[in-house]
């Protein structure tokens, strides 16, 4: 299995932008990790070095024991796969189901394998039903959701989601934090980027907080999302119910509904 | 208070499908107001946009029944004028990018370019809505060379500059994060208090529910609720109907549920804050 370190790993664009400044990051095999932050602040390129995207112009990224620097980005992105923060950088086929075939199809697998893959990935995502639709006639959540398939069945140890709660509704995100449990269970690490509090409080162990090229925080949801200095740092808010609790001078730490609703409760009784 | 677009019996296809993504719309937007519109994943947003800026059918093509009138006059019998009545922000800021642009700074001020505003006031109106929406650090960066919620802050800005009396704005703030998320917001309301139309497409309840004054729900091509945003955010039922509802009246109805005693369903924040702690207050002095 594959632990993911980022070594004192900063990144300059051509031109000279410096993006990501000596930064730090431990992710174990098997973790379901959070990035948050503020916009700019690099997440997008860190997790691009994640998977061979861009190579770090200092410090190394290794997983487990690949150094990215060694090795094509074509065999790194076989065991990290990443799902573009927009989607229409990342499909270039007519129908749904050839988009989510062409990485399998191109690992040369036997066609059981291809078939299995193709039809387990459409299924977790819910895209079996749109199979033969051209993907740029469906609304870009559900796009988002194509690329998500397509990156699935390609069966990396590592997938990277960037931003997959941008613009879904209820249902959508009730798909994704499935998808991310099913992924957990069958033991890869996955580690999304997002700018959704409530998303984030309820669907990780460890939430990474980034601002201005650098790592803010890293901790349990409860722990960031009472950490006042780190929030601002990064531009974020608590969610909502943890604002309405800290109004009301409730401080035990919710985040979410059933916490709020136990709180209460318990001040009503007494 | 004056209509200014209105939609009688309208029913659109896309090309080559079968099923309306619009069906039976009936609706009139008055001018100076602010609309939230929510509602599922494909269930007809973008298409109502694009219907009522005429680019369905316009750009689109596909069929329209029924009319979609622009301060009276159909959609379809505009030529170019409507680009500079109604501002239109894109579900995907990367679409929005013009191309032609090497840095933000000419990137935002394309459109006064091609409306023919002299040089100094396109400089005035491009500066004072950099820094409305916080790009001023990225006058001099090229428009693709940008992280998602950069881009989406130029794509907003590129179309405020402009200053239209009416704009839609679909899904600003999907890429921002929280605090420039509410900022939009606070810009978006202040247009509204310049007297702008706004239609904006969010799946950000909480924030519609704080700042619009009406809210179009959209169900499977269909106009399924629309007017008071209080009323309609209050009605539980919708969840089950896939409609997103506050956190806050989640956890208004689930206390209500729990026998704790509120007046009513919370929409916003400061409503819930202010009703839990006048219960808990009652509760004491009962006691
Ligand atoms: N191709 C590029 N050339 C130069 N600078 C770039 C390029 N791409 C991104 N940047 C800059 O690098 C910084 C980090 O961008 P990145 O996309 O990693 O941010 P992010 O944290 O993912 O932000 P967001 O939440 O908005 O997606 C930003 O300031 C951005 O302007
Ligand atoms: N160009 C197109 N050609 C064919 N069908 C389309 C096209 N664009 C949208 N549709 C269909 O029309 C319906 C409404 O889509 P629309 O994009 O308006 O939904 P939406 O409410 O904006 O969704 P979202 O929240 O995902 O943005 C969907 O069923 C969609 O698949
Ligand atoms: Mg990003
Ligand atoms: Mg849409």
């Amino acid at each position: 299995m594959h632990d993911l370190i980022l070594k004192n790993v900063s990144f300059s664009y051509p031109g000279g932008f410096l993006a990501v400044d000596d930064i730090n990051m431990e992710i174990k095999a098997g973790e379901n990790v959070a990035i948050v932050g503020q916009n700019g602040a690099g997440k997008t390129t860190t997790v691009k070095m994640m998977n061979g995207l861009l190579r770090p112009t200092k410090g190394d990224v290794l997983i487990g024991d690949m150094n990215t620097k060694d090795y094509t980005t074509a065999q790194v992105s076989r065991v990290v796969g990443y799902v573009f923060q927009n989607p229409d950088d990342q499909i270039f086929h007519s129908t749904v189901e050839s988009e989510v075939r062409f990485g399998p199809k191109m690992m040369k697998l036997e066609p059981e394998e291809e078939n299995s893959r193709v039809e387990e990935a459409l299924k977790i995502t819910g895209m079996d039903k749109y199979r033969e639709e051209n993907p740029y006639n469906l609304p870009l959540s559900t796009r988002k959701f194509v690329t998500i398939a397509a990156v699935i069945a390609m069966n990396t140890d590592v997938l990277i989601f960037d931003e997959p709660t941008a613009g879904q509704d209820m249902e959508g995100n009730k798909r994704l934090a499935d998808i991310l449990r099913i992924l957990h269970k069958q033991g890869k690490t996955v580690i999304t980027i997002s700018h959704d509090m409530e998303f984030v409080s309820m669907n990780f162990d460890k939430v990474i907080v980034m601002a201005k090229k650098k790592i803010v925080r890293t901790g349990t949801p409860r722990e960031i999302f009472w950490d006042m200095d780190a929030l601002d740092k990064a531009m974020l808010k608590q969610p909502y119910v943890s604002r309405v609790c800290r109004a009301l001078g409730i401080e035990g730490g919710v985040i979410c509904i059933e916490d709020a609703i136990n709180e209460i409760m318990s001040r009503e009784n007494v | 208070m004056a209509v200014v677009i209105e939609c009688k019996d309208v029913t659109y296809y896309y090309p080559l499908t079968e099923k309306p993504a619009v069906e039976d719309l009936n609706l009139k937007i008055e001018s100076g107001k602010f609309y939230g519109v929510v509602g599922e994943n494909g269930a007809g947003k973008t298409t109502f946009c694009a219907l009522l800026r005429g680019f369905a059918p316009g750009f689109y093509k596909g069929e329209l029944k029924g009319e979609v009138l622009v301060e009276g006059k159909k959609t379809i019998e505009y030529g170019g004028e409507l680009s500079a009545k109604i501002g239109y922000v894109f579900q995907n800021p990367f679409t929005q990018i013009s191309g032609v642009k090497d840095t933000v700074f000419e990137e935002v001020a394309y459109g006064l370019e091609n409306f023919g505003v002299p040089v100094e006031e396109i400089e005035r109106r491009v500066i004072e809505v950099m820094k409305m929406t916080d790009i001023e650090a990225l006058a001099e960066k090229n428009p693709f060379d940008l992280s998602g919620g950069q881009m989406q802050r130029v794509a907003l800005a590129s179309v405020i500059v402009l200053e239209p009396d009416i704009l839609i704005i679909d899904e600003p703030t999907s890429q921002l994060d929280p605090e420039g998320t509410e900022s939009v917001f606070r810009i978006i309301k202040a247009l509204k208090d310049r007297k702008k139309t706004i239609i904006l497409v969010e799946h950000k309840i909480d924030l519609i529910a704080e700042y619009a004054d009406e809210v179009l729900v959209f169900e499977k091509g269909h106009l399924i609720k629309s007017g008071d945003k209080e009323k309609i955010l209050s009605d539980i039922s919708l969840l089950d109907r896939g409609v997103s509802l506050p956190q806050v009246a989640i956890l208004g109805a689930k206390l209500k549920e729990k026998g704790f005693p509120l007046r009513k369903i919370p929409v916003t924040e400061d409503q819930a804050v202010r009703m839990i702690r006048e219960s808990l207050k009652e509760g004491k002095q009962d006691a």
